[in-house]
Formats: C-alpha cells, sequence, structure tokens
C-alpha cells in the first residue's frame, strides 16, 4: 500500500467537499479523480499530500511524494537546469544534476536546461513540472491537472511518463477534465454529494 | 557531507544568493546610507550634535532600511507553491524559517555593518563609539533580521502589504532600537542580546504558522 485515504471528509471554508470517501493505491495502480470545478479534486491531492488535514478520516501514506499542480515551485530566475536540481538536492539524492537532465530530456525540455524559468512558456512550465516530479523518484506521484497547457505531443509523454512509473511499481493520484489514456486506471468521480 | 548538512548548506545558498540577486543588499546599504545622509542635512552641520546623535541615526537608518527586502522574502514562495513542496518533501516548516532568518542575515547585516563605517565617518564617531555601533549592530541584526521574516509570512498574500509590514515591524523594532542606539549604556547590549535572540527564537515558528494558514 502506497496510499490510503480511510473514511475521509474534507473541509473547506467551511463547506464540506466530501464525506466518507475510501481510496487504496498500491504498486502501480493510478487513480483518475474527475468533476467539475470546486468540487474538491485538488483539496483531495492536497489532502493526500499532507498539506491539509482530514476533517474526519485517516490518511496513511508510504515513502515518498511527489506533488506536481499548477504552482511550478521553481525558482524563475535560475536557470531550469539547477532549479531542478535544488530540489533533488533537498531529497539527498545522488548525482542530482545528472537526474535533473535526464528528467528534462523525458519531458522534452533538454535543450532548455540553461535558460531561466522565468521564460518557459506555459506548457514548457507544465512539463517542467512533470521533470521535477520524474526527478523526485518518489514511489507517489500526485498530479493536479497534469495535462493542462500541454500540447498533443506533451499529453502523449505525460501519459508515457505515467505508465512508465506505474510499470516501475510507482502510484498515481491525479486530477483531470481532460481524457487521458491510461490503461488499468480507476476512475473517482466527485460529484459534490455529502450525506445528511 | 551528511545529508542534513547538504540540506542546511543547500537551502542556506539558496537563500543567500537570492538576497543578493538583483543588487537586493546593494538596494538596502543604498538606502541606508541616504537616510544617515539626510540627518546632518536636518540637524545642521555641529560636530558635536552629530556625535551625540550618530548613533541613534545609525539605527533608525538601519530600521527603515531593513523594511525594503520584507516583501521579497517570504511572498514570492508563497505565491508559487515553493513552501508547499518543501512540506511535501518531509521538512520542518519552522526549520527552513529559521535557516532563512540565518540566511536573510548573511545576505543583510554584513553588507549594512560595512555601511555603517562610512555613516560613522559622516557623524565624525570616535574609534570608542564606533566599535560600540559595530557591536550593537552584530547583536542586534539577527533580531532584526528575524522580525523581518515573519513579517513577510504574516503580511504575505496581503493587499498593500508592504505598508502593513512598516507598521507591524517598526514597533517591534522599538526595543531593538531603544537598546541598539543605547549600546553604550551600562546593561544595554546584554538587553539588545537578550531581545535580539528572544525574536530569533520566536519568528520561526510565527512565521511558519503564517505560511500555514495562508495556504491551509
Amino acid at each position: 500500500m502506497i496510499l490510503e485515504l480511510h473514511q475521509v471528509a474534507c473541509a473547506r471554508g467551511g463547506r464540506l467537499l466530501f464525506t466518507q470517501l475510501s481510496l487504496t493505491l498500491g504498486a502501480g495502480e493510478a487513480v483518475v479523480v474527475t468533476g467539475p470545478n470546486g468540487i474538491g479534486k485538488s483539496s483531495l491531492l492536497r489532502l493526500a499530500a499532507g498539506l491539509i488535514a482530514p476533517f474526519e478520516g485517516r490518511v496513511t501514506r508510504s515513502g515518498r511524494i511527489a506533488l506536481a499542480t499548477e504552482d511550478l515551485a521553481l525558482d524563475t530566475e535560475r536557470r531550469l537546469g539547477e532549479a531542478l536540481s535544488f530540489w533533488a538536492r533537498l531529497d539527498g539524492l545522488a548525482a542530482v544534476d545528472r537526474r535533473a537532465a535526464a528528467a528534462l530530456d523525458t519531458v522534452g525540455l533538454g535543450k532548455l536546461a540553461d535558460v531561466p524559468v522565468r521564460l518557459l512558456s506555459t506548457g514548457q512550465r507544465r512539463r517542467a513540472g512533470l521533470a521535477r516530479v520524474l526527478a523526485a523518484e518518489a514511489p507517489l506521484w500526485l498530479l493536479d491537472e497534469p495535462g493542462n497547457g500541454l500540447d498533443v505531443a506533451g499529453v502523449a509523454m505525460l501519459e508515457r511518463a505515467i505508465a512508465d512509473h506505474r510499470a516501475g511499481g510507482g502510484a498515481v493520484l491525479l486530477t483531470t477534465h481532460q481524457p487521458l489514456a491510461l490503461t488499468d486506471a480507476w476512475t473517482l468521480a466527485l460529484d459534490g454529494h455529502v450525506p445528511a | 557531507m551528511t545529508a542534513a548538512m547538504t540540506l542546511v548548506a543547500t537551502l542556506i545558498a539558496r537563500d543567500v544568493r537570492r538576497g543578493y540577486a538583483g543588487g537586493g543588499a546593494g538596494l538596502v546599504c543604498g538606502f541606508f546610507l541616504l537616510s544617515v545622509v539626510l540627518f546632518p542635512f536636518a540637524i545642521g552641520p555641529d560636530r558635536a550634535v552629530l556625535m551625540r546623535v550618530g548613533a541613534g541615526a545609525i539605527w533608525v537608518a538601519a530600521l527603515l532600511a531593513a523594511l525594503l527586502p520584507v516583501e521579497r522574502l517570504v511572498a514570492p514562495d508563497v505565491e508559487s507553491g515553493w513552501f508547499d513542496q518543501i512540506r511535501v518533501h518531509g521538512l520542518s516548516l519552522p526549520l527552513v524559517m529559521a535557516l532563512r532568518i540565518l540566511a536573510h542575515w548573511l545576505a543583510f547585516a554584513p553588507p549594512l555593518m560595512l555601511a555603517a563605517l562610512v555613516a560613522a565617518g559622516l557623524f565624525g564617531l570616535e574609534t570608542a563609539a564606533l566599535v560600540r555601533v559595530e557591536a550593537g549592530l552584530l547583536l542586534g541584526t539577527p533580531g532584526l533580521a528575524a522580525l523581518a521574516v515573519a513579517t513577510g509570512a504574516l503580511t504575505a498574500g496581503l493587499r498593500g502589504a508592504g505598508g502593513l509590514a512598516g507598521l507591524l515591524l517598526l514597533p517591534l523594532a522599538l526595543p531593538l532600537l531603544i537598546f541598539g542606539a543605547g549600546s553604550g549604556d551600562m546593561g544595554a547590549p546584554k538587553l539588545l542580546a537578550a531581545v535580539s535572540l528572544m525574536l530569533v527564537a520566536g519568528a520561526p515558528w510565527i512565521a511558519a504558522a503564517a505560511i500555514r494558514s495562508v495556504r491551509d
């Protein structure tokens, strides 16, 4: 078991978003969270990441986490390669520069390693966020709308990266509005229904 | 180098680099010197008066200069999700904020203390007075750095954060000003060190709680 949510309830801004939500993610598994805007998809990811506490229930994680949201969290004035290496270095990983370069190659940004982060386009920033996740080598990926801003080739790259991660024993919990070709992935549709 | 030392060195190096980036430290020193220069113009050229008010004027200018970087210390990292990643990586926010205070002090205090040498010359301070001012800055600037980081965290994401930071920081820095400017008095250096230590000890927790409340 890499992630387990047991009878979890989440409240934001004094409003219950969902209750009694249980979910278990093991090696090689993926869950796609869908639902309309504001229903609590990103909150579910933040809850799984430990950034917010559940109103009720229990969240259990084993191993490290890699989180990618619309917030890039890379120093905008630094070169892309250096900015990625920073996070790998914080994780105490070895060969951080080589790791960052490999991650950038995987997401198709290998040639932009020396470009300042602030000069990246929206799609490139999304790819850079995925590169940070790849470089972390964490068993659990939490991806918030990872396909946003990506072109067709970018979406294909994302699907490949997720498949490779799962094949390597990793697990993925992601939110999306767009259909992604993920084999044997569970879908969790949030509908905003909260039992009285 | 152990993993913990690598972590500490990585975080401090990043924050010091950001402190100096874009002429940040130079801006603080420039503002400090410009503020100090205003005093002789306002008070007049009387050497005895300038010598008497010199230490106080240097401390007032240091406080005003400490306000300049407050908006850049925490808010950009809150907005970019940097602190979320820090938490996801399992790092302690109070520890990260303590390191940020140290890094801010390294980027802010040494240049300010160098600039204070020039300022002391403008006021015609004698060697003994100059040593007292520099010793006071050495003891007081850690507290000032801690206050700046805590204020930056408390005002992160708020509209008009710059003005609000001034309203928060300046009153809280009064003990530093009183004991720093009076560091020639008996017991003042010890009180200055005590206030500074108290601020350094408390600020990381306050800053961490403020960041959590913004992002939760």
